[in-house]
């Protein structure tokens, strides 16, 4: 009948089939790895010894030791056999959670063939980790305000580092707590530049982003050498010291690992989890990312577009401001010239890698922050991997993300688009 | 009992347009008021201003006799007035909840959304007027008519009493039409009342009980559907003081330059929007293709002209098969495209007008040689074309933004008739256009057709049609549904044929007014239902460089 | 007709490559651009008297005083830039006077070690300003830099034995490679699955400093030393120097401007820049005419990678003749910068990079002179980009009208494409 709907179905499939057959590769790739990278170089008597005992704990576990050959081996034909179906079947929905697994087994391939013949603390590895996610995670949360009100924000590198300085600075002349609220009120105030710039004077949002960034390079060292380099007691802020959770520190293994961090851990992990309820179960984010997704389509509901957006980037700012105190207050306890060395990009990545979900970003956070942490002992450890590869894999990850190989993120719509009002 | 809404003296200026002039309106409890006319009448200026969307110059807005000051959409929607955009505000990854409680949300303590009670509410409202919905569904999993359902509860939502549909059926197929209008009646029934903007004549026949016709900002009448037919409305819409009759001798007919076989094209949202096309431009001839403005005109054309891929079917221009070929490889063969957005696709705007002249020829002799452009050439060549083709410009280096659109379209046509071309398709070539410019155009395109090239006139101005064309093909849902002789042609019978109305057993006919009654309610559900499970992708262009 | 007394008016034109950027220019406000380097030269004064000792420690005592002190810095500092970047009129007229090889040397080093500071800006600015004519963003020009030098090092110091008049231009144009490939990366991946560029090269920006690290500690690592730091490249890989020292001044210098003058004629007259042009400026249209748009968004990426790497070339066979992984100041994000106050102009870029390259070399005079650390170079830069980026607050400034008609703007198309 003529007037029969016509609909093509052809489109859906293929696209899943090619992903399918993709990860199945990547899944058979990373089994190749283990067992050439790692297994082949393995001498058959070598023992990889774990520690489980991050210190400060009553309980002491026993060290996990194996022979390190036959698990590599066993590894292996774990990850092939997960390639192997892929191929074939496909894990359909789970196919990430699937990618997770692999992931998580090649890493675990990867430290058993890094501590044959020698023992690693794997506690210590852990808790390391999670404190090397403490900036990334902050720096992408800042991101997911931003962008999920439709402003992209590559600013937050820039944030961080003035943040930081300033907190220092504060710290050093009234007390840590004044230094953290100053950082965050610093961070704020590039924001609101931001949010000018690029909400007002509809400015291209990565311009904005890099006078940003420029000048927060620039009126940080001019102020680190005009009077940090001269005026000591300006840099000499002290760090926050550990809170131990009471009760929950006492958990044997898991205890000091989680529960024995500074305040920025734990705010990291308040706002996180505030950030995803806010975010999807509360009025605040329904029309914060409404005004992200499709801004007319809120503008026609009698939602104020720009002060959502100004209100946005504003906190966004001040999670930066928040993320980039750390550096100075929660970590190395002064300031120095460009010390967040690139942290709020790989936070910036991070948040396409959690596809604009806190935790997501907080899983992508960890995962580049265990590369950190890794590269960073790999020369303890004396081992045969230059560091520098595995400090690349967090922008190479995303670069594959972003090119839609692992499925295709979900961006607010609207990201990137500055909104005019017609009409008027 | 005062009107649900008046508007009196209406009138809203954009910068060199008069977008409405003085417009009056009333709307009555539980009517379907149609607002009826072409494209660019000031139809959805005009509601835009209800809606607060803009600020009228001039005028005032009555609801139910009190006068209203509506300055935002929340002011509209405090006043009970809602509005169903053209282009729908749903965002598509939130759920029918969530895009329906926005801005006005249903709470918990702390601002919690109640995402319950919100979904029992949109439940019980789905459930009151038939419109069938699932709260818990994204958005982007449903089909088209599942979405204006959707826009519809939002304003019931919201306990709207006077609806704004603006060309609400522009991206329905027939039965989502149909389902919709099931659904409007159900509405006035319960005493809502509605504004139905549309420029499709059947619709308002069928579904109105009022109709406001407005031509170029104005009102040019009001009547009810008892006393008009397609013919008579048709007339109201279009006007008939705009009469630029055309010279033209006896068509010398050459061979066939363009042969369409079959043709089958797919539109962005994967529907087909060209469905089974045959017909042959021969040299020598205008062959216009008539219609309302969204029967799949722009899927065809840009087939035809190498932008979006063809779903099955082929295409010959002159020996060549051209199905698969890209824009380059049509041009080359002797292809002239006039595209339907100048701005879009025909011009750079931020080039002068000189390199506009050889947007498609620049890398061929004499204005390339090697890889070097030859400016002067390019120049030398534009000032001639500029004189010759009578665009009034400051010089070949002035900017094309700065044209007026009639010599934008000048620059358009001179590019493309001053290449050796065996034929020319030309898409709304005068739309928007001033009467002068417009009589320049479709003289071009009579001189081309007097030298023995095929031209393929696409346009939605049936007078236009009839002056240029020796022959007419009246396209309507993708479909060509009669092909006749210009000579003899009565602008009410092609006036029927564009509305879907064929009489007298003409081929493959969709028998629509007819049909009409004969979908039942649960019919329309079950299309509506297989709809929602066939189309889950997304839409994807499906233009071919993209 | 109206068109034909213009005709006749206007004689055959020839475009020269000053003659498109001032009509460019014309077209914006030649105002704007000029406004917002002083402003922000004035602003930068501002904050080196704010943060001048004897202005904040006299401020609750007696305010004028201070205001006086803070001028006095801010016009000492100036003039120190003046010197450092320019040169000293006194010590100028001195040399000329007396004619002295050495004393000519000294005093027109600050002008020609301005020249020199300016050539990887002028490279890096083109290099943006030839993605912005391409519709893309290209921030990545600093890994694309990075990339260039290493390759240009390595083949400056592998290769021996060759004369220079080959090894030269293969060590230049290794570096030109090195770029062009950090460049295809993303340019590629935009094309084919709509990846955004900006974010990949951010991304590739990082993955070049990794890898150069590993490089200088790895392979390319100086033989004799635990310094991450490369060999000497040969002196046949050397960009000769014009004069003796200490002037550095170095045949990069024209190699810019040849590259200028490249891309200029590149994008304003040839087939290639018409459809890069056309790409950016409208990709319906460029569809339309039938332009091959993937492998014009892929060669407009390899290109400004390539123009980037030069940069780096210049830098290690010009002025370092090693590289070591600070070697770069700055440079990527500062070409954004270039690229919008030049309007992404050759010519243009050419300006704005000269007088980074004066600003640069100037801080350091003020540094010395006036102890102002040199990063507020950076802080100015960050404020002259803002107002050109936002020329209404300029407008606002100085009340001038705003323009019929608008700038060709710049706009983001999201990030996932």
């Amino acid at each position: 009948m003529s007037t029969q709907a016509s609909t093509i179905q052809s489109v859906a499939p293929q696209g899943t089939a090619t992903r399918r057959i993709v990860m199945g590769l990547v899944f058979l790739g990373l089994a190749a790895a283990i067992w050439f990278l790692f297994a082949n170089t393995t001498q058959a008597d070598l023992v990889t010894t774990f520690t489980l005992n991050p210190g400060g704990s009553q309980f002491n576990f026993p060290n996990l030791g194996f022979t390190t050959l036959p698990v590599l081996h066993a590894l292996a034909s774990a990850c092939a056999l997960i390639g192997a179906f892929q191929l074939a079947r496909g894990f359909g929905r789970s196919t990430n959670a699937v990618l997770g697994l692999v992931a998580a087994l090649f890493i675990f391939a990867f430290l058993s063939w890094v501590a044959s013949g020698t023992s690693l603390n794997l506690a210590g590895l852990l808790r390391a980790t999670l404190i090397r996610a403490v900036p990334i995670t902050l720096g992408a949360l800042s991101g997911i305000l931003c962008e999920r009100a439709g402003v992209v924000n590559i600013a937050i590198e820039g944030m961080m580092l003035t943040s930081a300085m300033v907190a220092a600075i504060f710290g050093s002349l009234y007390g840590l707590w004044v230094g953290l609220l100053a950082g965050v009120l610093a961070g704020g105030l590039l924001a609101v530049v931001h949010a000018i710039l690029s909400i007002k004077y509809k400015t291209d949002q990565i311009v904005s982003g890099t006078v940003i960034n420029i000048f927060s390079i620039g009126i940080t060292s001019f102020i680190s050498a005009k009077f940090l380099a001269s005026y000591r007691y300006l840099n000499n802020p002290g760090i926050f010291s550990d809170i131990q959770i009471p009760g929950l520190v006492d958990i044997p293994f898991l205890g000091p690992i989680l529960f024995s961090h500074n305040i920025f851990f734990f705010g990291m992990v308040v706002f996180l989890v505030l950030l995803h309820f806010g975010l999807f179960f509360t009025r605040w984010g329904l029309r914060l990312r409404s005004v992200g997704e499709h801004p007319k389509a809120a503008d026609t509901l009698g939602i104020n577009v720009f002060r959502t957006r100004y209100m946005a980037v504003i906190l966004g700012g001040m999670m930066a401001g928040f993320g980039g105190a750390y550096f100075t207050l929660g970590s190395v306890g002064r300031f120095d010239e460009v010390m967040t060395a690139g942290r709020g990009f790989i936070g910036l990545a991070a948040m396409i890698f959690g596809n604009w979900n806190p935790f997501g970003a907080f899983g992508a956070g960890l995962l580049f922050g265990f590369a950190d942490m890794l590269a960073a002992r790999l020369a303890i450890l004396g081992v045969r991997v230059p560091s520098e590869f595995l400090l690349m894999a967090p922008y190479v990850a995303t670069m594959i993300v972003l090119a839609g190989v692992v499925g295709r993120g979900q961006m607010p719509a609207a990201d990137g688009q500055p909104y005019e009002k017609e009409g008027h | 009992m005062p009107p649900v809404l008046e508007l009196r003296n209406i009138t809203k200026r954009f910068p060199g347009v008069l977008a409405n002039d003085h417009i009056d309106l009333t709307l009555n409890r539980g009517e379907i008021h149609a607002l009826l006319g072409e494209n660019g009448a000031g139809k959805t200026t005009l509601m835009n201003i209800l809606y607060g969307l803009y600020q009228p110059d001039e005028g005032e807005i009555f609801i139910n006799g009190q006068k209203a000051e509506i300055h935002s959409p929340t002011d509209a929607i405090n006043l009970g007035v809602g509005m169903v955009h053209q282009h729908f505000m749903l965002i598509p990854v939130f759920t029918v909840t969530e895009n329906v409680m926005l801005g006005s949300e249903s709470l918990q303590l702390g601002g919690v959304l109640d995402r319950k009670a919100a979904a029992e509410r949109i439940r019980e409202i789905s459930e009151a007027y038939g419109l069938a919905v699932n709260p818990d569904d994204h958005i982007r999993d449903l089909p088209v008519g599942g979405q204006q359902r959707v826009e519809i509860i939002k304003l019931l939502y919201r306990e709207a009493d006077i609806l704004i549909l603006d060309e609400p059926t522009a991206v329905l197929t027939p039965q989502e039409a149909d389902e919709l209008f099931r659904i409007m009646h159900s509405l006035t029934e319960r005493g809502k009342s509605i504004i139905f903007i549309t420029h499709k004549l059947r619709e308002v026949l069928d579904i109105a009980d009022r109709i406001t016709v407005i031509r170029r900002g104005k009102v040019v009448g009001s009547t009810t559907p008892k006393q008009a037919n397609q013919s008579k409305l048709a007339a109201m819409m279009v006007g008939r003081e705009v009469d630029l009759s055309v010279h033209k001798r006896a068509a010398k007919l050459g061979a066939a330059v363009l042969q369409v076989q079959d043709l089958k094209v797919a539109d962005d949202r994967g529907q087909l929007a060209v469905d089974g096309v045959s017909f042959a431009v021969q040299a020598g001839e205008v062959l216009g293709i008539a219609g309302v403005q969204g029967n799949g005109q722009t899927e065809l054309v840009e087939a035809l002209t190498g932008l979006r891929s063809t779903h099955a079917g082929s295409i010959r221009l002159l020996d060549e098969d051209i199905t698969r070929a890209d824009p380059r490889r049509i041009t080359e063969l002797g292809s002239a495209h006039i595209p339907e957005d100048r701005q879009r696709d025909g011009l750079v705007l931020n080039f002068p007008v000189a390199d506009n002249l050889v947007l498609n020829t620049y890398y061929q002799a004499p204005f390339s040689k090697g890889a070097v452009l030859q400016q002067n050439t390019i120049s030398e060549v534009a000032r001639e074309r500029v004189s010759k083709f009578d665009i009034r410009t400051p010089g070949v280096e002035t900017h094309a933004s700065s044209l007026s659109g009639g010599n934008q379209q000048k620059v358009i046509v001179a590019r493309e008739l001053s290449r050796p071309v065996k034929l020319v398709v030309a898409s709304q070539p005068t739309r928007g256009l001033d009467v002068g410019s417009i009589e320049y155009i479709h003289g071009r395109l009579i001189e081309s057709r007097d030298s023995g090239v095929g031209v393929l006139l696409v346009s939605s101005e049936l007078d236009e049609i009839m002056q240029l064309s020796d022959r007419i093909a009246v396209i309507y849902r993708g479909k060509i549904v009669d092909v006749l002789p210009a000579k003899g042609a009565s602008k009410e019978k092609i006036g029927l044929l564009m509305a879907g109305v064929v009489q007298k057993g003409a081929k493959a006919s969709p028998k629509v007014a007819a049909k009409k009654k004969a979908v039942t309610k649960k019919t329309a559900k079950k299309v509506a239902k297989k709809k929602a499970a066939t189309k889950t992708t997304r839409p994807t262009k499906r233009r071919k460089d993209s | 007709m109206a068109n034909q007394d213009n005709e006749s008016k206007a004689p055959a034109q020839k475009k020269s490559a000053f003659g498109i950027f001032l009509q460019e220019l014309g077209r914006g406000s030649v105002l704007v651009p000029i406004l917002a380097i002083i402003t922000g030269l004035f602003l930068g004064g501002l904050i080196v008297a704010v943060t001048t000792e004897a202005v904040y420690t006299t401020w609750s005592s007696s305010p004028l005083e201070a205001i006086s002190r803070g001028v006095d810095a801010a016009l000492r500092s100036y003039s120190a830039l003046f010197n450092g970047s320019i040169g000293n009129p006194e010590r100028i007229a001195d040399a000329l006077a007396s004619g002295e090889g050495a004393a000519l040397r000294r005093a027109f080093n600050p002008f020609l070690e301005s020249l020199t500071k300016s050539v990887p800006y002028i490279f890096a600015g083109l290099a943006v300003a030839l993605g912005f004519r391409a519709g893309l963003f290209n921030i990545g020009a600093e890994g694309q830099l990075f990339m260039g030098a290493i390759c240009s090092v390595y083949v400056g110091f592998a290769l021996t034995g060759l004369p220079a008049f080959i090894h030269l231009p293969l060590a230049l144009g290794a570096g030109a490679l090195g770029g062009a490939l950090w460049g295809f990366i993303p340019g590629l991946l935009k094309a084919k699955t709509g990846g955004h560029e900006v974010i990949n090269t951010i991304m590739m920006n990082y993955i070049a400093f990794r890898l150069s690290e590993y490089l200088l500690r790895g392979p390319l690592q100086r033989p004799d030393t635990t310094n991450p730091i490369s060999p000497f490249i040969e002196t046949t890989a050397q960009l000769p120097r014009f004069f003796d020292s200490p002037i550095r001044f170095h045949l990069g210098f024209f190699v810019a401007l040849a590259a200028a003058y490249g891309v200029y004629w590149l994008l304003f007259k040839t087939r290639l820049g018409f459809e890069l042009r056309t790409v950016g400026a409208n990709p319906s249209a460029a569809r339309y005419a039938g332009m091959n748009i993937v492998l014009v968004t892929v060669l407009a990426m390899s290109l400004s990678g390539a123009l980037a790497g030069l940069a780096g070339a210049n830098e290690v066979l010009g002025v370092n003749y090693t590289l070591a992984p600070a070697f770069s100041s700055g440079y990527g994000f500062d070409s954004i910068a270039l690229a919008l106050i030049g309007k992404s102009h050759p010519v243009g870029v050419v300006l704005a990079a000269l007088l980074f390259g004066f600003l640069r070399n100037g801080a350091l005079q003020m540094q010395i002179a006036a102890n102002v650390p040199v990063d507020i170079i950076s802080v100015m830069q960050a404020l002259i980009l803002a107002f050109i980026a936002a020329p209404a607050i300029i407008r606002t400034i100085y009340r001038l009208r705003a323009p019929a008609q608008q700038d060709d703007e710049l706009r983001v198309r999201g990030w996932g494409g």
